[in-house]
């Protein structure tokens, strides 16, 4: 037989195939081929496999699905911008009753979206427009778990010199910084924090570049504000410690993870679908920290009893209300003060940080 | 035997009209297959893809949302290319259109007159242009490789955009935020009708594709390009000037791609931020290519790839999915497309191999 014979029958029968496809398709009805039925929708900037931000936002989401036994529907890797807002939409027409948009950039276009969906609810993270009475939004104190990063660093750091690999200078990771530097001063006056920044939120190469900088430099113990494993990996390597980001790491570092900030969004996503199927959702702005359960911190690991003791009494005061990481006196790396002797920050302060505490080894990008 | 590509001596003028049906086949056979594997019902897979973001209105709009930019950056990049001028930086000169077009909703956003949405517009194109002048110029006086100086500079306007959105731009209201103030109504690109969010970018790009169509077609300007690309010598010989072609290709693809990205900033975003691009100055390299560098292929193709996102998109929540499957998905169909346009201009050709004895010495021979 012939080639051309072939390659025609072979166009003839794709096509045929193919075509069949096209009509069956055109007989599909399309509330059929709609969502079936899921009513708690995420959408998340990553993918949620990246161990950090957008996977603890999808095991909130599990959980959901798990205790309430409602049906959930999400959208990961969802750039910010133009796909958000249509990604948005998507979710709002598909009949999902409560939408959580988990990333700052998605703030604007939650809010367009929920003005043409006023039966909709909406839950935007980390964000602060509320433009319309179905949009809530809600964040976590995570500079609560820093502090007591800071308080563990400065008993165990033998060069008295921390590393932090910072993601973008937005007040949520200045809030950090100041906080672990704070915590490390409240065990050591003369602690020192070294910054580098890597200007991403997930880059596990620029990630791991960060952390041999900074060990170069004379850092042993690293922390980060960015999600992927790798500066925990090479902290093992060098036979520094680190701090988990996100998630529990333990599994890339065994001997080398002190303890991660573990953000649990599980209790506040059960919380509010729950309202919303009950109807009694109402407009809320929430920051809730380790009092309500959603900064938890990983086990403290590979440091000595004392220290382990001295971190569980940080936080129990920090859970309890007793202490706020916040308290005065604090003086700014310009030299002038901040808070007074026992002064407590104000929330507005906190928001839109745009300043280094002393102490802080690095100039803020402007 | 041995299948073998050989050149045909004429492209196939039935194949070219067959192939992207060909194509469209195999993706549906391929994709079917795929999701029976996964354990879906493979034609309400296939419908989810192709049909349900066709069948409403408001995906519609999205679709011409998504398709505008694509188009308009490919159809400046298909003139470059078809002059063998290998632009690969229109991300920066998308966001470079983008930054300049902002200029007047940034710092004076108490204008709203008529005139400043046109004066935008401009803005954009000659920020785009005059960024996509850079290595056109440097091309053309040092000699320097344009497909390095242009990926270069895309990084360049990249962090230009970071910085100014965080430092000088930033909106003074926004808890230090990275993103500069709201544009105001008047700065805003209006949308095209009541129905849903497709904005005046949609129209642009269908102006740009029908302008670039007759300046290849029609124009002796179009012509000299082709020359110059396929045969520069023999441009030479017709005294067209080569160095003028590149700078020209250049000027328009970065208008277009700056006009793309005021476009999206006004219409769709409208305000700066630090992303305003989720790739579209590289996505539109494919989107010239699978429009085989034709503005009118190119216009087909771009929506084909804006609808292949958003199936992409109504499979992971209909399918629950992995977004991870759009992407084989969406792989799948370029690779069909291209590999059908093979058959254009080769025939699939059986040769029988030689005698055992032959392929042994062949064996040895290699293992040499």
């Amino acid at each position: 037989m012939n080639m051309g014979k072939i390659v025609t029958i072979i166009i003839a029968l794709a096509v045929a195939i193919g075509g069949a496809i096209w009509w069956q398709m055109n007989q599909v009805d399309p509330e059929d081929a709609k969502l079936a039925g899921a009513e708690a929708c995420f959408i998340y900037v990553g993918p949620v496999g990246d161990f950090g931000w957008s996977y603890q936002h999808d095991q909130g989401r599990l959980a959901v699905e798990k205790e309430l036994g409602v049906k959930t529907a999400y959208l990961e890797s969802v750039p910010e911008g133009a796909d958000a807002e249509r990604a948005i939409e998507r979710m709002a027409r598909s009949g999902c009753k409560i939408i959580f948009t988990t990333s700052f950039g998605y703030m604007d276009a939650t809010n367009k979206i929920a003005a043409k969906f006023p039966d909709v609810k909406f839950e935007h993270a980390t964000g602060y427009k509320r433009d319309h009475a179905n949009v809530s939004t809600y964040s976590s104190k995570f500079y609560e778990g820093r502090y007591i990063q800071g308080v563990i660093a400065a008993r165990i750091s033998k060069t008295g010199v921390a590393g932090y690999i910072a993601s973008f200078p937005i007040p949520e990771v200045v809030r950090g910084i100041n906080a672990f530097i704070l915590g490390a001063q409240s065990e050591d006056p003369d602690f020192k924090l070294k910054v580098v920044w890597v200007n991403t939120w997930f880059d596990p190469g620029k990630e791991s570049d960060a952390a041999k900088t900074l060990i170069d430099q004379g850092v042993d113990v690293i922390t980060q504000h960015t999600d992927s494993t790798a500066a925990m990996q090479v902290a093992a390597e060098r036979g520094v410690h680190a701090f988990g980001q996100a998630s529990d790491m333990i599994e890339f570092g065994k001997e080398t993870q002190l303890t991660a900030i573990i953000d649990d969004w599980a209790p506040y996503y059960v919380e509010r679908t729950k309202a919303v199927m009950d109807g009694s959702w109402g407009q809320i702005d929430v920051w809730h920290g380790m009092d309500h359960g959603n900064v938890v911190m990983a086990p403290y690991t590979n440091m000595p009893d004392d220290v382990a003791a001295l971190a569980k009494a940080t936080e129990a005061k920090i859970t309890s209300g007793e202490f706020t990481p916040f308290t005065g006196p604090v003086i700014k790396q310009d030299g002038s003060e901040w808070l007074k002797w026992n002064e407590v920050s104000d929330i507005g302060t906190l928001l839109g940080m745009n300043f280094y505490v002393e102490g802080v080894d690095d100039k803020l990008p402007n | 035997m041995r299948l073998e590509l050989e050149k045909r001596a004429e492209s196939s003028a039935s194949f070219a009209l067959i192939s992207p049906f060909l194509a469209l086949g195999l993706t549906l056979f391929a994709g079917s297959i795929m999701f029976s594997l996964l354990g879906h019902n493979p034609i309400r897979a296939m419908y989810i893809y192709f049909i349900e973001p066709l069948s409403e209105t408001w995906s519609l709009h999205e679709l011409a949302i998504k398709a505008a930019p694509l188009i308009l950056i490919a159809t400046g990049l298909s003139l470059c290319f078809r002059s063998s001028n290998w632009n690969i930086g229109a991300e920066g000169q998308f966001t470079m259109g983008a930054v300049a077009g902002s200029i007047i909703p940034v710092l004076m956003p108490e204008q709203n007159g008529l005139w400043v949405l046109p004066m935008m517009l401009l803005c954009g194109i000659v920020g785009g242009a005059l960024w996509g002048s850079i290595p056109a110029l440097l091309k053309n006086r040092f000699g320097a490789n344009e497909i390095l100086t242009s990926l270069m500079l895309v990084y360049v306007a990249g962090l230009f955009l970071d910085w100014i959105v965080r430092g000088p731009w930033r909106n003074p209201g926004g808890y230090n935020f990275p993103e500069t103030r709201g544009f105001s109504a008047g700065q805003i690109l209006p949308e095209i009708l009541d129905s849903g969010r497709a904005h005046y970018g949609a129209l642009f790009a269908l102006l740009g594709v029908i302008i670039a169509w007759f300046v290849l077609a029609r124009t002796i300007k179009g012509f000299e390009i082709q020359v110059v690309g396929e045969a520069p010598r023999a441009a030479r010989f017709a005294g067209f000037d080569t160095k003028k072609t590149t700078l020209y290709v250049f000027l328009v693809c970065g208008g277009f791609a700056g006009l793309a990205g005021i476009c999206e900033v006004s219409g769709a975003i409208q305000q700066l931020r630090p992303v305003i691009s989720p790739g579209y100055g590289f996505t539109a390299i494919i989107v010239a290519f699978l429009g085989r560098l034709n503005p009118l292929g190119i216009f087909a193709a771009g929506i084909i790839l804006a609808l292949s996102y958003l199936g992409g998109e109504a499979a992971q929540i209909s399918l629950g999915v992995s977004n991870k499957i759009g992407n084989v998905f969406q792989g799948l169909l370029l690779f069909f497309v291209l590999a059908c346009d093979t058959l254009i201009h080769y025939r699939l050709k059986l040769v029988p191999t030689r005698d055992g004895a032959g392929i042994a010495q062949e064996a040895t021979h290699g293992a040499d």
